[in-house]
Parts: C-alpha cells; structure tokens; sequence
C-alpha cells in the first residue's frame, strides 16, 4: 500500500487517490501549425521511464483535487509531490 | 538435434530408467553476426524465430534474452486462450492465435496441454447482459464461435458460482465461447524454443542489450550486449513490458504505460471449476489448473510500474470479489501471488511492424492478454521481417494508426476495466 501525501489533506492511503498519467504534458500549438505527427505523440506517446516518473494523481475520496507526484516505477517510493502550478524538485539517479 | 518426444521415445527410455534425454536445447555462444536477432525470448520471440524458419526458411537467427527463457509474462499470466473480441480486425487476429493453439502441440511435438475447457463471461444486470448480447452478436458476425447463456445454464456450468437472487452480484445470463480455455504457460515457451533450436536457431540466455548499433545513416545494424557485440541484418524487439526503454535506447517513443498486473494460485483443491469464469461486475477471472490450484486474475495495479510486484489494494479487490461471488472458496487459502509488466497502449490493441527506424522491428502492446497471442505474434512478425511487408492480419495493428486515428478500441473486450 503506498502512502501518498496530498498538498492539502496529508498522508493517506494509496486506495483514495487515482493515477492520471504522466504531468508536464505540454499541449502544441496554436492548432493551425501542429502536424499529425505531433498531435499524435501529444495525444499517445508517453515516457514510461524505468525509474523516476513524474506523474499527476486526484484525491478523489478526499478532497478531489489534482497535484504532482514524483515516484519511482521500479520501486515504487514517492520523492515529493507538490503542486500542479510547480515545477518538482526531484532529480532522477544519474546512471 | 534433440530426440523427437513420442509415446514409444518415454518407453524405450524406460527401460534405462528415462535417462540420457539431453537437453531440449542448446546454449550456443553467440556468433558476430545473424539474418535476424530478436530480443526478448518470451513467447512471442521465441515463436516469431520459428515461424522465421519454419515458414521463411531463415535460420541465421537468434533471440536474446535476458534472463531466462519465458522469466517475464509468458510465465507470469493466467494461461487463458481466448479469442472473443469485438471488431473484426481483433477477432481474425486472435483467433488465428486459437486456431494456431489447437494444433501446436503436435506442430512443436510439445505437449502444450491446451485445453478447450471454454470460457463464460458472466452478466449481473440488464445492462451486462445486452452488452454481453451485443458482444456475441459481434463475434458471430465475426466468425467466432459464441453462445449467450441463461442464469440456470449458467449455474449449471458453474455450480459454485452464486447465483441466489440475494447475491451481492446478482447473475442475469453469460456469454459463452466454448473453444476457449487454457494452456500450460512455461510449455508454451519451451516448446517453441525447443522447435526453433532444432531448426538451426540460436538461444542466448542471459544476454542482455545495452545499445543498439546504428549505420551511418541511422539505420539498426545489430546490438551491443553485455555478451559482446552482434551484427543482424534485421532487429525485432519483442520485450512486452520494456518496449519503452528498448525504444528510448533506440531513440524513439512509445505510445505505451507498463502497469503490473497481478495474479493469483491458490492452494490445490480436488475438482470444482471445469471452465474459465470472468465476472462483468468485478473483473476478476478464475479456472482451475491441472494441479488443483485456482488461477486467479483480475484489474491492473492502476499506476506505471516496473516493479513485478503489485500492492494490497488490488490484492483486495481480485480476492474479495472471489469470496463474494463464490462463498465455498471464501476460506481457501492462497500459494503464491505475482505480478508481470505488461504494455498497455492507449487502445488496448498491439503494436506491430515498423518502427521508426529503419531496420528495428516492433512486437508489443498486447497489454494484459498477450499470452493467448504468442502464436500469431510470432506468425505476422516473422513475415514482416521475411517479406518486409506487413501480414495481412496484422496491417491494422501498425503504429502509424496513432497518426491516422484508425484505433482499434478494445478496451471493453478485454473484459477488465483498464
């Protein structure tokens, strides 16, 4: 069972919040100009990095918001979570 | 060259006290360079390296694993063979899997132990039940064999199945695909390793690729691994749940997660379940193994993970819905429990053929029901890499699909929620 801490309500088990994909999406633009190419790895591609993964979770049987958790796929341990505006301070082991 | 296994083989071994087999197949060094190299010695490389020879004659091949032969999700699934999906470009590619399976024993000359015990999908409200009629409707259409079941034939297939009206799942009807089943995983792998040895291809256990050699001009000219370095003309990767670190290597991405998957064996117990049952309302599944043992699956450990190993929550949710929906196997104490890493695209459909660069293949994306695949993963990618040009079957399934929106959206298919 993971124990996450959400920015708002502490640390609470894993069971009350759900996983949204990777954070940091930045969408392409303005439309106009973006090729298929693009739209799709906006869209579809994802890291899936073995190691640190920056990723975007919902409180949702608690409070309902979103935030920003950096964890690590293989071991699971989470490095900080922090806001949706932030940037994270967490830096993957350099290998 | 191995022994061909037969009834009068086990006899006349016999009378030496069955010794002097020899093993199923060899462990070559590798050699500076191959027509084909794959990597990943799952199932589905293991089976695109026959195919390469049996069918294309190419047998300057090998396949590099990193660990040991069927170590990821070829030995870490459920063994179910199923072939009830939805769109027609699923259901041919699927079931050419379970036609391939109903003569694979005999075309290895390996006792896959396939056993066509069926498969219900069990409805528990109206809702469950027209789509569960929908569903069948599509697969006949299809060409897929499917039958709906009332809540009495239900009962009668699976006896310790609650199907009181006070059940907290309550059982409104089925759906029904009598060739389905199961197959013995760890088989599957070393009868298509033993097949593809004795047709010249090389087996390179605990090999593993650090780099990819490229040409000046960017094309895959063979691999750098930790047993040195190996030239092929062509490269497929067939890693399942590492698609994504192969392809950054290579400098591309996937549109792929890796979630674990978990599941479950419980202790052996004397026959009680002659048939896979999967329930709409839960996701969990389970069948009985020939050993006795229950073999249970249910959803993903819903967050990216490399970690083979999944957490409580899941554990609760598979396990519970099994108490709940079958109160005599409440108490049954469970043996072991895993999880494999398995790669899910966006559109619950695999990823075949090209990649972006010239001279890497590709095989993954079949998520959480790779297993019931290997044999046509391993037919349409052997053609790719012998004709380049995409298997009929498998055109659909190519990554450009991403770009021109043609998804195969079978996520409901698969009858967990993911």
């Amino acid at each position: 069972m993971l124990l996450i801490s959400c920015p708002w309500c502490g640390a609470r088990a894993e069971s009350e919040f759900r996983c949204g994909g990777q954070s940091h999406i930045a969408r392409p633009g303005p439309p106009e100009t973006v090729s298929d190419a693009e739209w799709s790895a906006y869209l579809f591609e994802r890291l899936n990095p073995k190691g640190l993964h920056r990723e975007r979770w919902v409180h949702a049987y608690g409070c309902g918001r979103w935030f920003n958790v950096a964890r690590d796929t293989v071991t699971h341990q989470i490095l900080e979570t922090y806001l949706m505006t932030e940037a994270g301070q967490a830096q993957a082991d350099q290998p | 060259m191995g022994k061909h296994y037969s009834a009068w083989e086990v006899f006349k071994r016999g009378l030496t006290h069955q010794r002097g087999w020899g093993p199923a197949w060899r462990s070559p060094k590798p050699k500076a360079r191959y027509d084909v190299v794959i990597v990943g010695g799952g199932g589905h490389g293991l089976a695109t390296a026959y195919y390469l020879a049996k069918t294309y004659g190419i047998r300057n091949v090998a396949v590099l694993e990193k660990g040991w032969l069927g170590g990821g999700n070829t030995g870490r699934n459920t063994t179910v063979v199923r072939s009830n999906y939805y769109y027609k470009a699923s259901a041919d590619l699927y079931d050419h899997a379970l036609k391939l399976y109903e003569g694979l024993s005999r075309d290895l000359n390996y006792n896959v132990m396939f056993s066509q015990r069926g498969m219900i999908t069990v409805a528990h409200s109206r809702h469950d039940l027209e789509a569960a009629a929908r569903w069948a409707g599509a697969m006949q259409l299809n060409g897929v064999d499917a039958e709906m079941l009332t809540r009495e034939q239900v009962a009668r297939l699976a006896p310790a199945l609650d199907v009181s009206p006070r059940a907290r799942y309550p059982v409104w009807g089925g759906l029904r695909q009598r060739r389905a089943g199961t197959a013995r995983h760890d088989a599957v792998a070393w009868g298509f390793a033993r097949a593809a040895d004795r047709l010249g291809v090389d087996i390179i256990q605990n090999c593993e690729v650090e780099q990819f050699i490229r040409s000046a001009d960017g094309r895959v000219i063979g691999v750098q691994t930790n047993r040195g370095r190996i030239e092929a003309g062509k490269t497929a990767m067939t890693v399942a749940g590492h698609s994504s670190v192969l392809a950054e290597k290579a400098g591309f991405r996937l549109p792929v997660t890796s979630y674990a998957l978990q599941a479950f064996v419980s202790e052996p117990l004397k026959p009680v379940l002659d048939t896979v049952v999967l329930s709409l309302a839960t996701g969990m599944y389970v069948s009985q193994s020939d050993k006795g043992g229950l073999v249970i699956g249910g959803g993903l450990d819903l967050y990216p993970s490399y970690a083979q190993r999944g957490n409580l929550p899941t554990v609760q949710n598979v396990i519970g819905a099994l108490a709940e929906q079958y109160p005599s196997l409440g108490r049954v104490r469970l043996a072991r429990q895993w999880a494999g890493i398995v790669d899910v695209t966006p559109d619950s459909s695999p990823l075949i053929g090209r990649t972006p660069v010239d001279g890497l293949y590709l095989n993954c994306g079949w998520g959480t029901g790779g297993f019931k695949a290997i044999p046509v993963g391993g037919t349409v990618l052997a053609h790719h890499l012998a004709t380049d040009e995409p298997h009929p079957l498998a055109r659909p399934f190519g990554l450009d699909r991403f770009q021109t929106g043609a998804l195969i959206d079978e996520a409901a298919a698969s009858g967990i929620a993911h």
